[in-house]
């Protein structure tokens, strides 16, 4: 489980770094995306990893046992909201940036 | 109502930005804007006296007690910092209430957002609330760079928020790596368990390190500080000017960091590299200001020359330099701003040729010329107005440290440079001209002349308070300098103890 996840991690970062340093904006919004993916993945672990073991505490439940920690959820929860958001707002900047000068390329003076 | 004081300056831009959703026309949004900025003066200066009884104010949000949950906390530096953000939003509020708000859509509630997020950003005491305040800052910031809209905005804009997501990634695992080794993300918290034994050190180190280098990318610190003259020269004039607190957003949160976490439990984690590059940063920006082809650039170059300058200071992890270093922060935001907002003015008064440095329409103005040169003078650090003083104060204190004289060699040859460039370009600007074509320079706005004269006061006026506003910077240096009685405050002093068992 602990490996699988390292794996998932290390994959999606290095993809996402690959097509962030792309000259063209839409690979970069993907790497941007692919990169937020790895750090959710990775905010999601830094609670350990426990299976079967919800975030709850049971009524009548004497010691925490089974139970895992619920704050890096909620941290994950606002990390996606936020990504998203921005992730969003830089596609149509990029589109405009697109309609306005006819290309995608990220380097101002550079024609492709 | 004294309890509630710490929450109020986010309460009013906030309240004020969902009013002026709800009453879209511009005359309303205007004067909610400008009313709620007026009264957000009133609140901080008000946060500000309360503060400066040297007692640590904690704001529990929701009741939630520290470290559970999240809290706010000001002490005489955020207070101030809040007071600093309320003026300089007032003045470019009213700035832009002269006709730059009616260049696009949203420009008033998006305004209020970005002070929302500066803000919060300087009061909360939580790392995760500040990473969710300092997206609330960029989220505005991103939008109020394109309000005007052009193909240079946009290009601008798309690097300034890609550099900002992968900051913004970075921050996310920085916090990550902390809440796995030490169990907490409120700063006081973090303080207390980074000087208990039983955490990975390594990984604990690393995290700071990151989070360090995403301050250092707010704040434009060398290897990281391309973006910042093209962004910021290609903002409209008010929203270049907004944008000069944010690079102090990041200086303060690496102060506070250094002076609260990593003085007590890893004190030469900053040693060696940063005054390094700070220099690196000043060489850089004094002969950016010597380069720079337009008025709006050379501000832009300042703001760095400034942001370089003041990043001497978290090194040294000393109350003097510290004390130096915040009255240089206050007085060199006033003066960054007011440079955006001359070269607004001079753009519109020159016509085609704007705020190049080539020969043209000259700006004539008699008040626009002596406007110049007292922010001229303030800007390269000469007698008699604040510039001067608080470079002199920074020298001062850093002639005691060890790589003293190098800095004084850097800063003294870099404000000469500086000197230069605003000599030979204010030359162009307001005396070289082409009477053949001289055209009827236009009348320029209340608002516009009113903001603008004001900051550029702030150097005169900054100077002749110098000595109470030098006391109240030491004595803010001196409370940011006590990590000890930082961490009592917020987690209560039996909570410190009670707290003290081995992390996780």
């Amino acid at each position: 489980m602990d490996a699988l996840l390292a794996i998932a991690v290390g994959v999606l970062t290095a993809c996402g770094v690959f097509l962030i340093l792309r000259a063209r904006t839409f690979p970069v919004l993907l790497g941007l995306t692919l990169l937020s993916y790895a750090v959710n993945l990775f905010l999601f672990a830094s609670g350990r990893l426990r299976v079967d073991a919800p975030p709850l505490i049971r009524a009548g439940a004497s010691a925490l046992t089974n139970y895992t920690d619920p704050l890096p959820q909620a941290l994950v929860l606002t990390a996606i909201v936020i990504g998203f958001g921005m992730t969003a707002y830089l596609a149509m900047l990029a589109l405009r940036s697109l309609s306005e000068s006819g290309s995608d390329h990220v380097d101002t003076d550079q024609q492709p | 109502m004294n309890a509630h004081a710490p929450i109020l300056p986010i309460l009013i831009p906030f309240a004020a930005a969902l009013l002026q959703m709800a009453f879209a026309r511009r005359r309303c949004q205007r004067s909610v804007g400008l009313l709620a900025t007026a009264l957000l003066i009133v609140a901080t200066t008000w946060l500000t006296r309360l503060a400066d009884d040297g007692q640590l104010r904690v704001y529990a949000l929701g009741d939630w007690p520290a470290p559970f949950g999240i809290v706010l906390v000001v002490d005489r530096l955020a207070a101030a910092m809040t007071l600093l953000t309320a003026v300089l939003g007032f003045l470019t509020l009213l700035y832009a209430s002269a006709g730059f708000d009616e260049r696009g859509k949203h420009f008033h509630p998006l305004f209020q957002f970005q002070l929302v997020g500066l803000l919060g950003a300087f009061l909360t005491g939580d790392l995760f609330n500040l990473f969710v305040f300092f997206e609330v800052m960029l989220l505005a910031s991103y939008t109020l760079l394109a309000h005007g809209g052009g193909l240079a905005r946009t290009r601008a804009g798309i690097t300034y928020v890609v550099l900002n997501l992968i900051g913004s990634a970075i921050f996310l695992i920085a916090l990550g790596l902390l809440y796995g080794t030490l169990g907490t993300l409120n700063l006081a918290d973090l303080a207390n368990r980074l000087t208990l034994p039983g955490h990975d050190q390594a990984l604990a180190r690393l995290a700071f390190a990151l989070l360090i280098a995403v301050f250092a990318l707010k704040a434009g610190l060398l290897p990281l500080s391309f973006w910042l003259p093209h962004t910021y020269s290609a903002a409209g004039a008010p929203v270049a000017a907004l944008f000069v607190i944010m690079t102090k957003v990041g200086i303060v949160a690496i102060l506070r960091v250094q002076a609260i976490a990593l003085a007590p439990a890893m004190p030469d984690l900053l040693d060696n590299w940063l005054t390094t590059l700070a220099l690196a940063t000043v060489v850089l920006a004094a002969l950016g200001t010597l380069a720079a082809g337009r008025l709006r650039a050379l501000a832009a170059w300042l703001v760095l020359l400034s942001a370089g300058t003041l990043l001497l200071a978290p090194a040294q992890a000393s109350a003097q330099v510290s004390a130096a270093a915040i009255y240089y922060l206050v007085q060199s935001t006033l003066a960054g701003a007011a440079f955006f907002l001359l070269a607004g003015i001079i753009t519109a008064q020159r016509g085609s040729t704007a705020d190049h440095f080539t020969v043209g329409p000259p700006a004539t103005a008699p008040w626009l010329q002596v406007a110049f040169l007292t922010a001229a003078i303030t800007a390269a650090g000469l007698p008699p107005f604040s510039g001067f003083i608080g470079k002199l104060m920074l020298l001062m204190t850093l002639r005691e440290v060890a790589a003293g004289p190098v800095i004084w060699a850097v800063l003294l040859s870099c404000g000469f440079l500086v000197m230069i460039a605003l000599a030979r370009n204010g030359c162009y600007l307001l005396w070289k001209n082409q009477t053949s074509s001289r055209p009827a320079p236009a009348a320029v706005a209340w608002q516009k002349v009113t903001a603008t004269l004001l900051l550029v006061a702030a150097g005169p006026l900054l100077a002749v308070l110098a000595g109470p506003l030098s006391d109240y910077a030491k004595r803010a240096a001196t409370q940011l300098h006590a990590p000890g009685a930082y961490v009592a405050g917020v987690l209560g002093t039996a909570a410190a103890k009670s707290h003290a068992e081995a992390p996780r």
